[in-house]
């Protein structure tokens, strides 16, 4: 049920090589954040770490230093409590002083577990109550259209947020309106706080869902550099685009750390010390 | 205008309903006057265009209008979004679905953002009658007004509503409108001076302030009328901006009368009767407090009309309130009276 699976051509192998080293710098930045919260959402971070790093460093027209910038695409953080891995990208795009993150969620820091339009520039939308965004991205992706704005607008949403009901008023009246500078990308990790996804709520099948619903739909290797710079570009660069579209990003909950991968429980938590270091050096050695 | 061949002239569909609601006819001509003159409006509707009469809207402006179908909180955030790419959105549906069904997309994508949403709750309070209490709104004043960054405004008829919109578009914050169902009787001429967070004095008391807000302000005058007749002193204060209250106004009216009856077409507790209550009291002024309204109970069926004498809610009501508060014997001019 794959509508495309393209290879990145090789003139985008040195991008490729960006985003691989962007998405380690996410994750290694996340364990620091978290380190300094000292309570945290590793996995749910790590999980989509190559997903921001294309979009961000591939896929996203953006203007450093210039997070106002009426033309830019949008992204809206549907899974707002990864923020902490999203907000270090930002500060490499210059839209704050990275040394702001050193008081990431201390007594009255911008940075907290969930993002904040109006506390850190960069952020397109605040978030973190679950099935929000696809809603706050069709009405950005139609106020953007309605005053003629070339800007795409992507909603990165978790699985298990899948289950709000609200989500599928979304995905009809954005279907329904032929929102087609909007692409939801689907963090497809499987596990949400008790457990696997689909033992919680079944959501399969789930490309079909999305395809009856009205929208153009693509999965994906989330963990693929390559496939979703590829992907991502060819939606963005289709002049003949009429419908939203939905990328199902298959995923590894807490990838780049192996005891992570294997249980639902690093979905929040802290490493002390002597296992942080031992993570840092797991995630550089996986690199 | 018959709306079937050879039906009778007063026959009528939903889509003549707007005829019947001169009041909301304000709603979105207003809009589509700003829109004309350059303000960045947009206005959309739950499947309820007829009833509050965004179709006119949609006809001078097809281009700035979104239908959103029955989802109400999809639409709520998605006005959000909107609201973050420089537009100002005004979106409207049952003041009962607005504010109870998309409370939390209210709180989170309209408030906390502090993004210039319009929010439109009308046939708000007890107006939509024997539909019953799903469509009923007296929890609406009290939840909007604990929403931090939230200015809450009820205007009290169509020339209020329009002049309230029309200074809406200088509001860089969020706002939400509570309005009935385009049936109270004119109370304003159409240049009516308009300010948010303004209360408008229509005359002053000794004995007794009326503070009424929305729909309560027309019969509150008529009541007022009555009383000044009889030679109780009674002035009348509209807040059409409940939040953020014009505590002067309200302190000044406290410190004068000495007495104050807020009515609404609410629940007594939270809305306006409890922000002039936490107001008078924190301000230490020992003027009394009575709240007039739904006296925390669901509505009985009934045409509105009816249910509005019901719960003293007309003129006749609001006197009969007025008179058994002004003349109680538990009031602080008792007391005192009562003194050795």
């Amino acid at each position: 049920m794959v509508d495309h699976i393209r290879t990145a051509p090789a003139a985008d192998a040195e991008l490729v090589e960006l985003i691989r080293d962007r998405a380690l710098f996410a994750r290694l930045e996340t364990v620091r954040l978290i380190s300094i919260a000292k309570t945290g959402h590793y996995a749910s971070g790590f999980s989509c770490a190559e997903i921001l790093a294309t979009l961000y460093y591939g896929v996203m027209n953006l203007r450093r230093g210039e997070p106002d910038w009426p033309d830019r695409d949008r992204f809206l953080f549907g899974k707002g409590h990864a923020a902490a891995t999203l907000y270090p990208l930002l500060a490499d795009w210059g839209f704050f002083d990275p040394a702001e993150l050193d008081g990431y969620t201390r007594l009255g820091s911008p940075f907290g577990d969930h993002p904040d339009m109006t506390r850190v520039p960069g952020i397109d939308f605040s978030s973190g109550s679950l099935g929000h965004a696809l809603s706050t991205g069709a009405g950005t992706a139609m106020g953007l259209r309605m005053q003629g704005r070339p800007s795409n607008v992507y909603v990165l949403l978790g699985d298990g947020e899948l289950h709000e009901g609200q989500i599928w008023e979304a995905a009809l009246g954005a279907a329904h309106h032929g929102v087609s500078n909007l692409v939801a990308i689907v963090d497809r990790n499987g596990q949400s706080l008790d457990g696997p996804v689909d033992s919680v709520t079944n959501l399969e099948p789930l490309t079909d869902k999305w395809r009856a619903f009205g929208w153009e739909t693509h999965e994906v290797d989330g963990h693929d550099p390559a496939a979703l710079l590829t992907l991502l570009r060819s939606i963005a660069a289709d002049p003949g685009r009429t419908r939203p579209a939905v990328v199902i990003a298959h995923t590894v909950k807490g990838k780049g750390i192996s005891y992570m991968e294997r249980d639902f429980g690093w979905h929040l938590g802290w490493l002390a010390e002597p296992d942080e270091r031992a993570a840092i050096e797991e995630l550089r050695s996986n690199r | 205008m018959s709306v079937a061949p050879g039906l009778h002239p007063d026959s009528w569909h939903l889509q003549t309903l707007l005829e019947r609601a001169p009041g909301l006819q304000a709603l979105a001509d207003t809009l589509a006057d700003l829109a004309d003159e350059g303000h960045p409006i947009a206005a959309g509707t739950a499947d309820l265009k007829f009833s509050n009469g965004l179709v006119r809207f949609q006809e001078r402006h097809p281009d700035r209008y979104v239908q959103f179908g029955i989802s109400e909180q999809h639409m709520v955030s998605a006005a959000a979004g909107l609201a973050s790419t420089g537009l100002q959105p005004y979106v409207a549906t049952f003041a009962s679905f607005l504010a109870l069904l998309a409370c939390e997309q209210i709180r989170t994508d309209v408030a906390y953002t502090k993004l210039p949403v319009r929010l439109i709750g009308h046939h708000a309070g007890i107006t939509l009658g024997f539909y019953g209490t799903s469509h009923h709104a007296t929890e609406d004043l009290a939840i909007m007004r604990s929403v931090a960054g939230l200015t809450v405004v009820a205007p009290a008829d169509a020339a209020q509503l329009a002049a309230a919109l029309r200074a809406s578009t200088a509001h860089p914050g969020p706002i939400y409108f509570r309005i009935g169902r385009g049936q109270d009787p004119d109370v304003y001429g159409p240049d009516a001076p308009f300010e948010l967070g303004k209360a408008v004095e229509h005359g002053t008391g000794t004995d007794l302030t009326i503070v009424a807000t929305g729909s309560m302000l027309h019969p509150s005058l008529r009541a007022a009328e009555r009383l000044n007749a009889d030679g109780i002193s009674t002035g009348v204060l509209d807040v059409h901006t409940v939040k953020p209250l014009d505590e002067a106004a309200v302190l000044a009216a406290a410190e004068r009368s000495g007495l104050l009856l807020t009515v609404e077409e609410h629940n007594v507790l939270g809305g306006l009767g409890g922000a002039v209550a936490e107001t008078v009291a924190g301000a230490g002024s020992g003027a009394r407090v009575v709240r007039h309204g739904i006296r925390d109970e669901y509505s009985l069926i009934g045409p509105p009309t009816h249910l509005y004498r019901h719960y003293g809610l007309d003129p006749d009501g609001v006197e009969r309130a007025a008179r058994e508060v002004v003349f109680s014997k538990t009031g602080p001019q008792a007391r005192l009276a009562a003194r050795p």
